[in-house]
């Protein structure tokens, strides 16, 4: 009985082929459009979240500033001034410090050279943890380690650029290079999804460069991340940050000009809402899509029901039960707009697959795709709204009054 | 086997009520060829739909092979339309988008008798009315005579008890009425009741019994003088 109404309604399809192959056009079109816009909206995510890629996310990053307000006998325009003990302050504030790491520039003056090769770089004296916070990968040898800085070594990691353009082909792991006067050993080399700009810079020990360079306790930056802490606890965890160096410097807690804080999760969780939107509005844009599509074979069946109300009828007088009208119409519908769903899917994945393949990285659109849970809704969407295409127009057609049917012309 | 009592049926027709059917009572017995004559608005047809359970009265009562036929769900009605009864159309009323042996094999369908065994029982009945050759052609390539014999043979696919024919020759030449009428006289020789809606008088006199009616009552009913009935099965009479 099955297979016999899928030849009834294969033979119905075939002698209306116009109104078929329009009514699979709209749906696929539809679905097509829907998965094809859910693929961009995660291309577009993907592209941005690129580039967060460079730094750790969760990181929370402290610049000295100026006063603006004058607190407790320091006046306006006072600037701050970072050392040691504001790196010990922040790391023991609490629990929320998950890596944590002070930066030093020791001096733009500072030229690397090797072998007479020379150039001037980015030099950052740096704790151990900063290779979580820029997310350094070493690729030979390793980061700044504990050791380094206990016993001030005279090491340094240098970036993949830098190690090209002093070294080219040769080795340069264990080689000493000149930082500055003073020779450092290379103990490692990283390269840095943040870019070719990353690549070109050289990390010491915080320890090493304050004695060498002669700053002493002094550092220029403070950064650390919080670990699997939730926006709003990271939030709590810049608040807390501000109060100590406030109640350290004597600057007054609300001042935000004194210190400068960028938390991480702030753009990110603005993007993220902002992405949140975007596949709202992506999902009721492409549903809508289908949702023309499923009225359009709707519409479709009401004429089909109607052209067919005298075969109906016969159909009727022969002995056809309601339900088994009912049954006809709704079927029909559900193949039309399954068949045509599937279309778009394929279609839309298939184009989506090649994207995936020819884009390149970049921030804007990046491995658009879509996942299973996308497939699985599309379909089940596509099959719940067939039938109910189908369906009130079965009802009508099952409720024809077969005396009425057979006298249309 | 067809017992009506009292049977009434009106229309609404804009403000007016139309008395199609008068308290009709009448009785068909198993065999008969009975023709219904009568002018247009005589209430034959409504009579006829009544008979094909298309239709139900609004009060009175009809049996049909001893099962009452009053007061039937939609569904039940369409399973007695597809175990008693055999519909012939003036218009033959054939699916277009199916060939002649599907056509044919429809009523089987419902009856969810399997494709190739239905196929294979319409081909049967297609050459039983001499339409083998056409079994693959749809009807718009047949003519009115082979359309007619078509729906005659998808009447008779299921082995109703009952033929009910609404002028079944009314869109055809004379000559081909005769075959049409021939078949007819053919399938009640084999035991089954016909019931035929006409208003042409020569048709008319080719069955066994002449009902003629006027505003919904029935004014007379008589046997024609060309056969008596042939009762049962059995029934050896010879044409004419």
């Amino acid at each position: 009985m099955g297979i016999d109404l899928l030849q009834e309604i294969a033979q119905t399809l075939r002698t209306h082929k116009t109104r078929t192959a329009l009514a699979v056009l709209t749906v696929a079109w539809g679905v097509f459009m829907l998965v094809l816009l859910l693929g961009a909206g995660r291309g577009i995510q993907n592209g941005v979240e690129l580039q967060f890629k460079d730094d750790a996310v969760n990181s929370i990053r402290i610049y000295q500033g100026k006063t603006t307000i004058a607190h407790e006998g320091l006046p306006r325009g006072s600037r701050i001034r970072f050392d040691n003990r504001d790196y010990d302050i922040v790391r023991l504030q609490g629990t929320d410090v998950d890596r944590i790491s002070a930066r030093y520039y020791p001096g733009r003056d500072l030229n690397a050279s090797y072998n007479g090769q020379s150039a001037s770089y980015d030099i950052r004296a740096v704790h151990p943890d900063h290779t979580y916070l820029e997310k350094t990968r070493i690729t030979r040898g390793r980061f700044i380690n504990q050791f380094d800085l206990d016993n001030r070594r005279k090491v340094c990691v240098i970036g993949r650029r830098v190690k090209e353009a002093l070294f080219g082909d040769a080795q340069a792991l264990g080689e000493y290079m000149l930082i500055g006067e003073i020779p450092h050993r290379v103990v490692g080399i990283f390269s840095d999804d943040g870019g070719q700009r990353e690549e070109e810079t050289i990390y010491l020990p915080v320890t090493t460069a304050q004695l060498v360079y002669g700053a002493a306790q002094k550092i220029n930056q403070l950064l650390y991340t919080v670990g699997d802490a939730s926006y709003e606890q990271s939030k709590q965890s810049e608040e807390d940050t501000r109060t100590l160096l406030a109640e350290r410097h004597g600057f007054s807690a609300d001042d935000k000009r004194a210190v400068r804080i960028y938390n991480n999760l702030d753009e990110y969780q603005k993007i993220t809402d902002l992405f949140y939107w975007i596949r709202v509005f992506v999902a009721v844009v492409g549903a809508g899509t289908v949702l023309t599509g499923i009225l359009a074979v709707s519409n479709i069946m009401v004429i089909s029901v109607a052209e067919r109300r005298r075969e109906i009828g016969i159909r009727k007088a022969l002995g056809a039960t309601p339900a088994s009208i009912t049954r006809l119409i709704v079927t029909e519908s559900l193949i039309l707009t399954s068949v045509a769903g599937y279309i778009g899917l394929l279609l839309s994945i298939g184009l989506l697959e090649v994207l995936k393949r020819t884009i390149a990285e970049n921030d804007y659109m990046y491995q658009p795709d879509v996942n299973n849970m996308v497939v699985i809704s599309v379909t089940l969407l596509v099959i719940v709204a067939g039938t109910l295409a189908g369906y009130l127009p079965a009802r009508k057609a099952a409720l024809i009054n077969p005396v009425e049917a057979l006298q249309t012309k | 086997m067809i017992t009506l009592r009292d049977i009434s049926k009106a229309y609404a027709m804009g403000e007016n009520r139309v008395q199609a059917l008068d308290s009709i009572s009448l009785t068909v017995q198993r065999g008969e060829f009975v023709a219904v004559q009568g002018s247009s608005g005589s209430g034959k047809s409504t009579l006829l739909n009544i008979l094909g359970i298309l239709d139900s009265a609004d009060s009175g009562s009809y049996t049909l092979e001893d099962t009452r036929m009053d007061n039937l769900t939609q569904r039940q009605a369409a399973r007695y339309r597809n175990q008693f009864i055999g519909f012939v159309f003036q218009t033959f009323n054939l699916i277009h988008h199916k060939s002649a042996v599907e056509n044919v094999a429809l009523p089987l369908y419902y009856q969810g008798v399997p494709r190739r065994r239905r196929n294979a029982q319409a081909m049967e009945y297609l050459e039983r009315v001499g339409l083998a050759e056409r079994a693959a052609h749809r009807p718009s390539e047949l003519s009115g005579g082979q359309s007619q014999r078509v729906a005659i043979a998808r009447a008779l696919i299921t082995q109703p008890a009952l033929i009910l024919a609404d002028e079944p020759t009314g869109a055809l030449d004379t000559q081909t009425s005769e075959q049409i009428m021939q078949l007819f006289k053919d399938v009640n020789q084999e035991g089954r009741t016909v019931l035929m809606v006409t208003h042409e008088e020569e048709i008319a006199q080719q069955t066994q019994r002449v009902i003629h009616m006027r505003d919904g009552v029935v004014i007379s009913d008589q046997p024609t003088s060309a056969n008596t009935p042939v009762k049962g099965a059995g029934g050896t009479e010879p044409d004419r």
